[in-house]
């Protein structure tokens, strides 16, 4: 009856998707609290990334808040949002959202170096100048010559190299975040080829 | 979800009980750090099962016309061609000088003007010569709406009147009474005030057709070095305010 008692209690506190609420978002160490009891389960215990869970740390602390109430409001849909984030995130609120944001971007961030390397040329060519030909734009325009993002703007930089394919392919898909414009009109003309040399050049972008 | 989970005083009876229960399961955990949450296991299957579906090239990518180009010119130029804050600000096209859109792409193409950017503009603005009279066309016919941005009286006083005391003659004289502009001399009014002032502050390194300018934009070479960061600020702000 213990040993059925205690596989229960484990199943049910392991399959719970209940937020662990870590104190009021006042106070100085909420952010490091939320994250160390909600993200870093799936997100690595530094956010650096875990398989299909991006990287967090060093993200754009505009655009961490931004994501989280737009999981929070069932904004961005694909697949793995739907079924992890939506309801990872349902009591987030934009005072939390914040706080949250403004912790995880300040964490250092390491390069997943997980890409290609022979593509990392071609990569950089398209990231820097586009591919006026396919009328691809340069990633570069808004995301920085550094991949490192502004503003709202993400990061790239040292990304996962199957996240970012992911996410380029999510795009032409169709499926949305909140404010992302012209990314599902950019990423339904990449190609194949193209996908796989910028999200490899990106993986190694510090 | 988190084991460490709640310590207020409302559930501590309930987590205590099942923690007790828990003990040789806690005990194994912090000594191996092993065990993955449930979730984590979840995500990891999702994840290995799916195979995203590259969406096929076709559409847009392929059309080298019009309409594929006007598309391309506004995932960076913005919606509308209203312009664009990324890392770099892409200014705005809309109700520009047909004129003076086909002498930038001309200048890109030769490369009198964006040398010193860490994107190549040539590369960017690559396109068959034969449709630049189209695109600048379709962009100076494009009617936006105001920005609503806030202006300046500063602004307003330096554009009408200039700075004599600085060597900095009156804007309208050459850019019109509302900054509208005319054949190869740019529209101004409701551009973005960061892409003004970025063009203001560093007109030799911006333009770079210093030394090989055949264009009328070498007569701002003194007018842009004579202003002071608030003259630029200012009139910048005026600028974006115009309809």
């Amino acid at each position: 009856m213990k040993l059925i008692s205690s596989a229960l209690g484990t199943l049910i506190i392991l399959l719970g998707a209940v937020t662990a609420w870590a104190g009021e978002p006042e106070t100085s160490d909420f952010g490091q609290r939320f994250v160390s009891q909600n993200c870093s389960w799936c997100h690595g215990v530094a956010l650096q990334g875990y398989t299909t869970a991006p990287r967090l740390a060093g993200q754009q602390r505009q655009y961490i808040e931004m994501e989280l109430m737009s999981f929070k409001n069932h904004v961005r849909d694909n697949p793995l949002s739907q079924e992890v984030m939506w309801g990872a995130l349902q009591r987030v609120d934009g005072q939390v959202a914040r706080v949250v944001a403004a912790y995880i971007s300040s964490l250092d961030a390491r390069a997943a170096n997980d890409g290609n390397e022979h593509l990392t040329g071609s990569g950089l060519a398209i990231y820097r100048d586009g591919d006026a030909a396919d009328n691809i734009p340069a990633c570069a325009a808004c995301h920085g010559p550094e991949a490192e993002g502004v503003g709202a703007i993400p990061r790239l930089g040292g990304l996962s190299y199957r996240y970012l394919k992911r996410r380029l392919a999510e795009w032409g898909e169709g499926y949305h975040a909140r404010a992302a414009y012209p990314m599902s009109a950019v990423a339904s003309k990449l190609s194949d080829d193209q996908i796989e040399a910028i999200a490899s050049y990106l993986s190694f972008v510090k | 979800m988190g084991i460490a989970g709640s310590r207020t005083e409302a559930t501590r009876g309930g987590i205590g009980s099942v923690m007790t229960l828990l003990s040789p399961v806690r005990s194994m955990a912090s000594a191996a750090r092993l065990v993955l949450p449930a979730c984590a296991i979840t995500v990891i299957s999702l994840g290995l099962l799916i195979e995203p579906t590259v969406a096929t090239a076709g559409g847009m990518r392929a059309d080298q016309g019009l309409q594929g180009k006007t598309e391309y010119c506004m995932e960076c130029h913005g919606p509308s061609a209203r312009g664009f804050v990324g890392y770099y600000t892409m200014p705005r096209l809309a109700g520009q000088s047909p004129e003076y859109i086909r002498a930038q792409l001309a200048a890109f193409a030769d490369q009198t003007r964006g040398t010193g950017f860490y994107i190549r503009l040539a590369k960017v603005h690559a396109l068959n010569p034969g449709l630049r009279e189209a695109l600048a066309n379709y962009f100076g016919g494009l009617n936006i709406p105001s920005s609503g941005s806030v202006g300046s009286s500063a602004g307003e006083t330096l554009y009408q009147q200039g700075a004599p005391e600085a060597n900095v003659p009156a804007c309208v004289a050459c850019h019109g009474p509302v900054g509208r502009g005319t054949g190869a001399i740019p529209r101004l009014a409701g551009q973005l005030a960061s892409y003004t002032r970025n063009q203001l502050a560093n007109w030799t390194k911006e333009r770079g057709q210093e030394s090989r300018a055949s264009d009328t934009s070498a007569v701002m070479i003194p007018i842009a070095n004579n202003m002071s960061k608030s003259q630029i600020d200012s009139v910048a702000a005026y600028l974006s305010s115009l309809k």
